[in-house]
């Protein structure tokens, strides 16, 4: 256990180290000072009640994406389709909660809506999910090909009424299926944040407690020992995909009933691959996909404060860079310690 | 009347496919090495970028492409830097040099210019394909590169490493050697793709490879992993492109852009689940020797 701290700590400190050069090197090309820029980055967003609020806001869809991520990666599975899922998912719950009759009380208005999200992401990664365990297509190359279907089949739908005439976005939602927002000086933080945070105890659960989710995890460790010991494989792969699904599908809970009331083309785009990243960084497991969240929200709303002195795309780089050095380092200190004797003891 | 719009419908499934042609045989030339190439678009991005410093700085068309190869091949020696030396992960390092291209393009044109949006202009391709040597470089590009792959003592070090790397160890191929070779090769050829769409757009935008790269990959895998397959895919997602275009300004059937823009993925899924020929990646693909 203490040894599995020290591994993946170095880890992700190896990581940021070399994420801050990175950067580092960024802001000095542009001609300003490093420790200036990191200052507003960290500094602006937490120490006002609207800054925690925007971190918050922005961390929420990225729990979501990134429980995503880390529960398909626990089986074995590459969801890169978090993207396209999230993208259905927020559609459908505009859908489902803009057909509601006027007056829907919250109590009926928001589980149908919250249902409607999660069942479109569901179904999003149910179809890779099916393709993987049936016919053995990578879901790697599929789910980035439903990404690209997601986004041209939601424009089809849309323009073809599903939009409100002349605009990119969906009839409002119903007041009922509104989420309230948190009351932070302004901030966009809703209560879809709690929503987040329960799917982060139920991935927990899932995994670490439940039969289903023990078949999952012994599906990604070892496939054959799995379907020795009776595991369904097929099943255990298409849950893992469609439970994915599901979670990314969540995220229109966010934009949809607690921000905009409605959904609009690109919405949330970038969130889907920024999953990864949380997952990467989260190491996967539940409350490291939380802390990466927070991390990479506050990177994202620091950008804004940043921007004063360097351009704002800098975060979005080191967001990459990020992804690249946990992706090589934890690669690299696990094959170090693999080569000393006292890691094997 | 007929014949024109053959033309016009010929010439312009052509200027669709090639770019997603060149990126396809950068992405043939890594894949069959064994390494997954989900950094294709990231390579054209970069590819875009430094054609437009060269090509600005210079004043030259030329010096931009050859600026475009080196910038796609500065990508894939990152990209084998994280993957072969670190044994990074290769899905998520593949996806994480796409989301650094996209980023890094857009913060170096204002550290550069000064603009947020777009790059200066630089000098365009000719308006003539025929005139255009970028065009004959990617129609010789394919066999080119696939007697490369098939003819050549590289390419036959490059499948032995896709196929069976600990074999290839044993009999003394330096696999991860040969790995970064092919990692190059496929960022300077799809670098040339980058070059095409700054050149042909006489200026660069950060977000200019709009999917392009993944649309590669599809032609890969429709393709089979060989290089005339590949191009074949190329030409027919451009014609599909092509026609969807034609049928609209002919006003004979207008098809949403939204719709037809998914054949392609659509298609990828099917071949891939074998529903159309069956497709069988390299053997080694994704893998690590210890």
């Amino acid at each position: 256990m203490r040894a599995a701290i020290v591994r993946e700590g170095s880890i992700i400190a190896i990581a940021l180290l070399v994420a801050a050069a990175a950067g580092s090197v960024l802001v000095l090309a542009y001609g300003q000072s490093p420790a200036s820029v990191y200052r507003l980055l960290f500094a602006t967003t937490w120490t006002s009640e609207h800054g925690i609020g925007q971190v918050l806001f922005k961390a929420t869809p990225l729990v979501l994406t990134g429980l995503s991520v880390a529960l398909a990666f626990r089986a074995g599975l590459f969801n890169i389709g978090a993207e396209g899922q999230l993208a259905v998912g927020a559609f459908a719950t505009a859908l489902a909660g803009g057909a509601l009759p006027f007056g829907t009380p919250a109590a009926l208005a928001l589980p149908v809506a919250l249902l409607a999200g999660a069942l479109g992401g569901a179904l999003w990664g149910a179809i890779p999910g099916a393709l993987k365990a049936w016919t053995g297509a990578h879901e790697v190359i599929n789910t980035i090909m439903m990404n690209f279907i997601a986004s041209g089949l939601i424009l089809y739908a849309g323009n073809s009424g599903l939009f409100v005439a002349e605009t990119e976005h969906t009839r409002r939602v119903v007041e009922g299926a509104y989420l309230p927002d948190l009351g932070m000086a302004g901030s966009a933080a809703n209560l879809a944040v709690f929503i987040a945070l329960a799917c982060a105890v139920g991935v927990w659960y899932f995994l670490a407690r439940s039969r289903r989710g023990f078949e999952l995890r012994a599906l990604g460790l070892a496939p054959l020992a799995a379907e020795a010991g009776g595991v369904d494989l097929r099943r255990a792969t298409l849950l893992a995909m469609t439970a994915a699904g599901a979670l990314a599908g969540l995220v229109g809970a966010n934009y949809v009933l607690g921000y905009k009331h409605y959904f609009e083309s690109g919405m949330g785009s970038g969130a889907g691959y920024m999953g990864i990243a949380v997952a990467l960084l989260g190491r996967n497991h539940a409350a490291g996909v939380v802390v990466a969240a927070l991390f990479i929200a506050t990177l994202q709303h620091g950008a804004l404060a940043a921007s004063e002195l360097v351009p704002r795309q800098m975060i979005d780089v080191l967001q990459g860079v990020i992804i690249l050095s946990v992706a090589a380092s934890s690669a690299e200190v696990r094959r170090v310690l693999a080569r000393s004797p006292e890691a094997r003891a | 009347m007929t014949d024109i719009l053959v033309v016009a419908f010929i010439l312009q499934t052509l200027r669709i496919a090639v770019p997603i042609l060149l990126a396809a045989l950068g992405g043939v030339v890594s894949e069959r090495s064994g390494i997954v190439d989900l950094s294709l678009e990231g390579k054209l991005l970069i590819g875009a970028l430094a054609t437009e410093i060269g090509a600005y700085a210079t004043g030259s068309g030329a010096v931009g492409a050859l600026s475009g190869v080196a910038g796609g091949m500065l990508t894939g020696a990152l990209y084998a830097l994280v993957v072969v030396r670190f044994r990074a992960d290769q899905v998520v390092s593949g996806i994480a040099i796409n989301i650094l291209a996209i980023a890094l393009g857009a913060y170096l044109i204002q550290l550069l210019y000064h603009s947020a949006s777009n790059a200066p202009p630089i000098p365009g391709l000719p308006g003539n394909l025929y005139a255009n040597p970028l065009f004959w470089l990617a129609v010789l590009l394919v066999p080119a590169v696939h007697l490369l792959i098939a003819r050549t003592r590289f390419g036959l070090r490059v499948r032995a490493a896709g196929e069976h790397p600990d074999a290839a160890e044993s009999l003394g191929v330096r696999v991860d050697r040969v790995r970064w070779a092919a990692a190059l090769v496929s960022g300077g050829i799809a670098g040339l793709g980058g070059a095409w769409l700054a050149l042909e757009n006489r200026s660069f935008l950060s977000d200019m490879a709009a999917g392009r790269g993944y649309l590669a990959l599809a032609a890969v895998i429709m393709g089979n992993w060989r290089p005339v397959g590949a191009a074949l895919a190329c030409l027919f997602f451009g014609a599909a492109r092509s026609l969807t275009i034609q049928l609209k300004t002919a006003g004979i059937l207008a098809i949403p852009d939204s719709l037809a823009s998914i054949v392609p993925y659509v298609l990828t899924m099917i071949a891939l689940a074998g529903f159309i020929g069956r497709t069988r990646p390299p053997a080694a693909l994704g893998r690590h020797d210890q």
